[in-house]
């Protein structure tokens, strides 16, 4: 007979409720993982997405995505020139944040070169980009609709087709631009500070004295064109022609001093590593403590339940019943307890994750860990319980 | 000495509770033994030392001098560590019952039985079967299933008097089994436990105060301040 189920099944109320109550604090413990596996599968989004072999960025930095990174878009034409390289596609990044509809719409936005690579992983419903101005593809995530209009910097673009769950190392979800729409929002000045700029430089070149016009009016042309130039690119991801090797190609771009050749494993290093790992930690902190608030949860409520049975224990003491049957009671409560909560919170979370406002992801091994150590915490934690049962006289049985 | 003649003996028997100036004698110098299938009465006042006596040979609670031998082995002796499992020994020896029925209130009233079968390495349906007999024998067959919360005093004096019966025990120590029930009742449980002493062939001393319960009985021992003053 199975007395730990038995003495359950008398306070089957106060069992449920406490599994519940622990269910709970393991439904947080184990979205808290799948928050931490989300960052890192929202933080290599973009890089996966991409599938480049190589970031160039510019000179010491780590950048696009962890430290700004600015290089010149034509670069691109010297980098295709590497041999190995089969592919520099410049990509230009940035986060954006407009009122819509009176609340904050923050989104990434993605500009890349049309027919090349760095674009939309997948089309899941409309088309790709297939003018060079004004046309977007959004996330779905950003909720909009094709046809939608959105308007950015001097103009509006229109939603033609909407990708997957892309989204940026923060969590927005992307949108794709072409990269010329790309930089017009992003370094294109308005029609004001245009003229602004060219009168001051016009004014300015009028009062050096030892220029002729025909001389004053090529430098303006030249300033001024260098002045609005938006041909600025965050970064060039580059593909390699099969059998290229890594290494040599980097090696060749570095040399030209100006840029920065991350290897994929690099970028997507810096990524995990350094930006996601405060996160880790914090999260991981806040898990170990929940953890903890557990470990001394089930242990009361085992003591208690344990208190509870000093006359039951100290009776069937009386009846010459062996340690291992009062061992084996409390052990068994405090598994169960600890497996059925576990259960709860993992069906909670499994109930709820997509609707979290950031991705959860649930890896296997994440909840087999989980499971282990809520059945260690079980042990350790009826440890209490069983010594105060050790203790039990039997002669406690006799008081009225 | 033969080693079955007696169930048990009590040789010099004394406990002694506290230390320093506050010792209390609870049970002086007694000495006395049961036979098997012998139903003894223990009579005395509250406080005499009758349910120290009792638990002394209930091996619940160490004698500070004396000897006590349950069914011709030693259970406690002066300075001597059993060489055995008490537990076992209170598993397949004895058999208690209390004033306070002290039935496990989780447990149903033939899984009270049961149990005490079961961690005696009974197989449940086996534990099963003689639980049944034992509580229909005692005409608690239609209250099987019920908690001890739902059973009335004397039904629940009655799994009790099952459970210490279950493996059939060569003592049977009650401690007031009749306190809480009514005269009738009680009159029903005494009679129930001089059948048994005879059918099963076990001792059983039974404490009480109350001298209308003991007629019948084969002895009874008067106790007064821890000292065995009389025996008819
Ligand atoms: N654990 C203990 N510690 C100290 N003194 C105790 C202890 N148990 C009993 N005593 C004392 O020993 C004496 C005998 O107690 P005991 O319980 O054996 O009496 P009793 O005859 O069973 O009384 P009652 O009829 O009231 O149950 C009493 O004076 C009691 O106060
Ligand atoms: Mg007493």
């Amino acid at each position: 007979m199975n007395l730990a189920i038995r003495d359950i099944r008398y306070h089957l109320g106060r069992f449920i409720l406490t599994s519940i109550g622990l269910g709970l604090l393991l439904g947080v413990v184990i979205s808290m993982g799948g928050i931490y596996r989300g960052l890192i599968a929202d933080a290599l989004a973009i890089l996966h997405a991409n599938k480049a072999d190589i970031w160039v960025v510019q000179q010491n930095t780590n950048g696009p995505f962890a430290e700004s990174s600015r290089i010149p878009e034509d670069i691109k034409y010297r980098i295709r020139l590497v041999p190995g390289v089969a592919e520099a596609s410049p990509l230009s990044f940035q986060t954006i944040q407009i009122e819509r509809y009176g609340k904050p719409f923050r989104f990434f936005l993605i500009g890349y070169e049309l027919n090349s690579s760095g674009g939309p992983p997948e089309i899941v419903a409309g088309r790709d980009i297939r003018q060079k101005h004004y046309e977007m593809v959004a996330a779905q995530a950003m909720g909009m609709a094709i046809g939608e209009k959105i308007h950015l910097g001097l103009h509006d673009y229109t939603i033609v087709g909407l990708t997957g769950k892309i989204v940026s190392s923060s969590g927005d979800p992307v949108a794709y631009v072409s990269l010329a729409d790309a930089q017009d929002i992003q370094f294109k000045k308005d029609n004001d500070a245009i003229r602004n700029d060219r009168e001051r430089i016009g004014a300015n070149l009028a009062t050096i004295q030892s220029l002729s016009p025909a001389q004053g009016k090529y430098l303006q042309q030249n300033i001024t064109a260098i002045t609005e130039s938006t041909h600025t690119v965050n970064t060039i991801v580059v593909r390699l022609a099969p059998g290229a090797n890594l290494h040599e190609v980097q090696e060749r771009i570095s040399r030209w001093n100006h840029f920065k050749p991350l290897s994929d494993a690099e970028q997507t290093a810096i990524l995990a590593k350094g930006m996601i790992e405060k996160a880790r930690m914090q999260l991981g902190l806040f898990r170990i403590i929940l953890l903890v608030i557990s470990a001394v949860i089930i242990s009361l409520i085992i003591y208690t339940s344990t208190l509870d049975k000093i006359k039951v224990i100290a009776t069937l003491k009386l009846i010459g019943a062996q340690n291992r049957v009062i061992v084996a009671m409390i052990l068994q409560q405090s598994l169960l307890m600890g497996i059925i909560a576990y259960g709860i919170g993992y069906l909670l979370i499994l109930l709820t994750y997509e609707k979290f406002p950031r991705r959860i992801v649930l890896e296997p091994f994440d909840l087999q860990m989980l499971f282990v150590i809520v059945v260690a915490i079980c042990m350790i934690s009826s440890f209490v319980g069983i010594r105060k049962a050790l203790t039990v006289e039997p002669a406690e049985a006799l008081g009225g | 000495m033969d080693k079955s003649m007696y169930a048990i003996e009590v040789d010099n028997l004394t406990k002694i509770y506290g230390k320093g100036e506050t010792t209390v004698t609870a049970i002086a110098d007694a000495t006395f033994q049961v036979k098997p299938g012998e139903l003894v009465a223990i009579l005395g006042p509250s406080g005499s030392g009758k349910t120290t006596l009792l638990t002394a040979i209930g091996l619940i609670n160490e004698p500070t001098h004396g000897k006590v031998v349950i069914d011709g082995a030693v259970v406690a002796d002066e300075g001597w560590t059993p060489g055995f499992d008490l537990k076992r020994m209170r598993r397949e020896k004895l058999g208690f019952i209390f004033q306070a029925h002290n039935l496990i209130p989780f447990l149903s009233a033939i899984e009270n039985v049961m149990v005490a079968l079961e961690i005696n390495h009974l197989s449940r349906s086996e534990a099963k079967s003689r639980a049944i007999e034992l509580l229909t024998s005692l005409n608690l067959g239609h209250r099987l299933n019920n908690f001890p919360s739902a059973l009335s005093g004397g039904e629940a004096q009655r799994v009790a008097i099952a459970r210490a019966l279950a493996n059939k025990p060569k003592v049977i120590l009650a401690d007031e089994p009749t306190a809480a029930l009514d005269t009738e009742n009680g009159k029903n449980v005494m009679a129930l436990l001089k059948k048994l002493a005879v059918e099963n062939h076990s001792a059983i001393l039974v404490v009480t105060h109350d001298h209308r319960m003991v007629e019948g009985f084969d002895r009874i021992f008067q106790v007064s301040d821890g000292r065995i003053t009389g025996e008819s």
